[in-house]
């Protein structure tokens, strides 16, 4: 069944399109990431999703329901805001239980359900603090709490964790995963950090000039990005030109990339290659020759910065696998053909 | 921006005109009235140096005693229809197109260069029978003949309202306009109609503006003096028309000053009193 649809949703400012014939589908009780550069659409998406913006153009459905034009507080969605937007002159109970409050439920019942929400993101004994006592975590928490206080259709989050430090991020990131996984609640998280929708998300919805660039698991939008911009925007990844040769082979300045044919349509292009799969091995017996410019050696990973034809590309690779190469060195350079994508320029 | 404390003498140099002015202008006059408060007055003329309580002891009369309740409910009327006006309008307004705000406000503080003589005439005008508003009504058929709705309490408290809510509205500007529209949003989403997000969220968020708006308002409308006697009648006269009138008309000095004394004491403890009870919500 489905959780969210969304139809051909379009919000126009003015000439500017923020969203632009948005389609998507998403499974009930799944976790969508949309990630983006700022400014690609995907909290204006979001917004039009819980009522908050008008669509210009397209339908909004919930469990199959339309609700295009239901306004916001009858949708029976939860929000968690960029700046949570908690009710500093309410308690941390009180605004937990602010949904049921509003929905004429006894005080008794608010109170337990606030308990079991508090219990939940692990801030049992918090109810009765006043909520500018808190920490960031603590608030983002009980941010948290509050939109799921009244069992919504669906949670949305629109970059949730954006406030906190980068350690603390990470932690929320696995216990927002794990939260709503059992609560089985339909969730759509936006978000500009890649690690964050890798992390989180059963699906990924790479957005970017108002529209969708691929909607895919995780792994499928790593290993196999649809364009250059999404190759560019998931992870990093070495962009380099390539162009066709008569038999059809792919030339990368002038040196065949073994066993990588261009695509039929495209008579030049970009070779997108992820640094781990850049192997270093003595000069000459590569595809190609490149410099050591620097070498940046973090412990766990090395970083191998290369320069050939006035074009920076990095290699990454363990410790172990690093080769006797240092700052100045000419190498070659290998790419396997099968984790080499080439897209239009 | 983090600013350290002042350390040394020199460091207090700014406040020296200020506090100059305010020692020269208001501590210096206050202090003038006060003395003045206790003299004794010459039947006919000016008042002599002496101390006497005479002065504070014709308040204990019941028509003193009316006046003065009438005048701190006309004040507190004033306030808090101000403050309904302007929230909402205050509210409608910050969330408008930079343009359209500037051009408000700019109308709103055009409305501030007039004087209080020039309003009272203006409504005494628009109030009468031969050239009010009653005439456009009669004109639309929905009444019989035009109406003199000058002198009476409703015209006092319209140019009051008129008058104060520029200040109102610029008071609270600020604080509106700082507001997270989040708040509201995150309200709605949790199930708040907009009206009773309004009022669950965004009026407690500004209680604290809304109060020093209140007590601003109120004393702002306790000075009142020139439009109760253009558009009201006798009953509606208050304290600082009383003040005037024993001033300037009845040459009574040292009554006047103790009126006037007692005013300002009087609205210092109920603004006291008013940021007190503030304080004890807080607490809770």
């Amino acid at each position: 069944m489905s959780g969210l649809e969304v139809e051909e949703l379009s919000k126009r400012f003015g000439a500017f399109t923020a969203v632009d014939r948005v389609s998507l589908n998403v499974p009930k009780g799944s976790f969508v990431c949309l990630l983006g550069p700022s400014g690609c659409g995907k909290t204006t998406l979001l917004r039009m999703v819980a009522g908050l913006e008008e669509p210009s153009e397209g339908r909004v459905r919930l469990e199959g329901e339309d609700m295009t034009s239901t306004p916001t507080h009858q949708r029976n969605i939860g929000m968690v805001f960029q700046s949570l937007a908690l009710f500093t002159h309410l308690s941390v109970g009180q605004n937990i239980a602010y949904a049921l409050r509003i929905r004429g439920i006894a005080r008794e019942a608010q109170d337990k359900r606030a308990q079991e929400l508090l219990e939940m993101v692990h801030l049992g004994g918090f109810a009765d603090r006043p909520v500018a006592k808190l920490s960031g975590g603590q608030r983002q928490r009980v941010a948290i709490a509050r939109a799921l206080a009244h069992s919504p259709r669906l949670f949305l989050l629109d970059e949730p964790l954006s406030a906190l430090d980068a350690k603390l991020r990470e932690a929320m990131q696995v216990e927002l995963r794990q939260l709503q996984q059992s609560l089985g609640i339909t969730t759509v998280v936006v978000t500009h950090d890649q690690r964050e929708a890798m992390t989180m998300a059963d699906l990924v919805v790479v957005m970017g000039e108002g529209r969708v660039r691929q909607a895919a698991t995780p792994i499928e939008v790593y290993r196999n990005p649809a364009d250059a911009f999404v190759a560019g925007f998931i992870g990093s990844t070495n962009l380099l030109p390539v162009t066709r040769a008569a038999d059809g082979a792919a030339l990368l300045w002038g040196s065949p990339v073994d066993g990588l044919a261009m695509p039929a349509e495209l008579a030049s292009g970009v070779l997108s290659v992820r640094p781990e799969d850049v192997h270093l091995q003595a000069a000459g017996t590569g595809t190609l020759d490149a410099r050591i410019t620097f070498v940046r050696d973090l412990g766990a990973t090395v970083e191998t910065f290369l320069c050939t034809n006035d074009t920076t590309f990095i290699s990454v690779a363990s410790p172990r696998e690093r080769g006797p190469f240092s700052v100045g060195h000419t190498v070659g350079v290998s790419l396997p053909a099968t984790r080499c994508l080439v897209f239009a320029a | 921006m983090r600013r350290e404390p002042p350390r040394r003498l020199a460091d207090y140099a700014p406040l020296v005109f200020p506090g100059l002015m305010l020692l020269v202008f208001f501590v210096v006059p206050f202090g003038t009235m006060t003395a003045v408060s206790f003299f004794r007055r010459q039947q006919g003329g000016f008042y002599t140096p002496d101390f006497v309580l005479d002065n504070y002891g014709r308040f204990l009369s019941p028509f003193f005693g009316n006046v003065l309740l009438f005048s701190i409910l006309l004040a507190v009327a004033v306030a808090l229809a101000c403050v309904a006006l302007a929230l909402p309008f205050t509210f409608t307004l910050s969330r408008m197109a930079r343009r359209t705000q500037v051009l408000w406000l700019v109308a709103m503080l055009s409305v501030l260069s007039l004087s209080e003589v020039i309003i009272g005439f203006a409504w005494s005008t628009l109030l009468s029978r031969t050239a009010g508003i009653t005439n456009i009504l009669v004109a639309l058929g929905l009444m019989e003949s035009p109406r003199a709705l000058v002198p009476s309490l409703g015209a006092v408290l319209t140019a009051m309202i008129y008058q104060a809510l520029p200040y109102t509205v610029l008071v609270m500007y600020p604080a509106l306009v700082r507001l997270d529209p989040t708040l509201l949003e995150a309200a709605r989403t949790l199930g708040a109609s907009p009206l009773r997000a309004f009022f669950n969220v965004v009026v407690p968020a500004l209680r604290n503006t809304l109060v020093a708006t209140v007590i601003m308002v109120f004393v702002f409308a306790l000075g009142s003096y020139l439009l109760p006697q253009i558009l009201g009648r006798p009953t509606h006269w208050t304290l600082s028309v009383l003040i005037t009138d024993q001033a300037v008309y009845q040459s009574n000095m040292p009554f006047s000053a103790a009126m006037a004394v007692f005013l300002v004491l009087l609205s210092l403890a109920l603004v006291g009193l008013t940021v007190l009870v503030g304080r004890k919500d807080d607490g809770q």
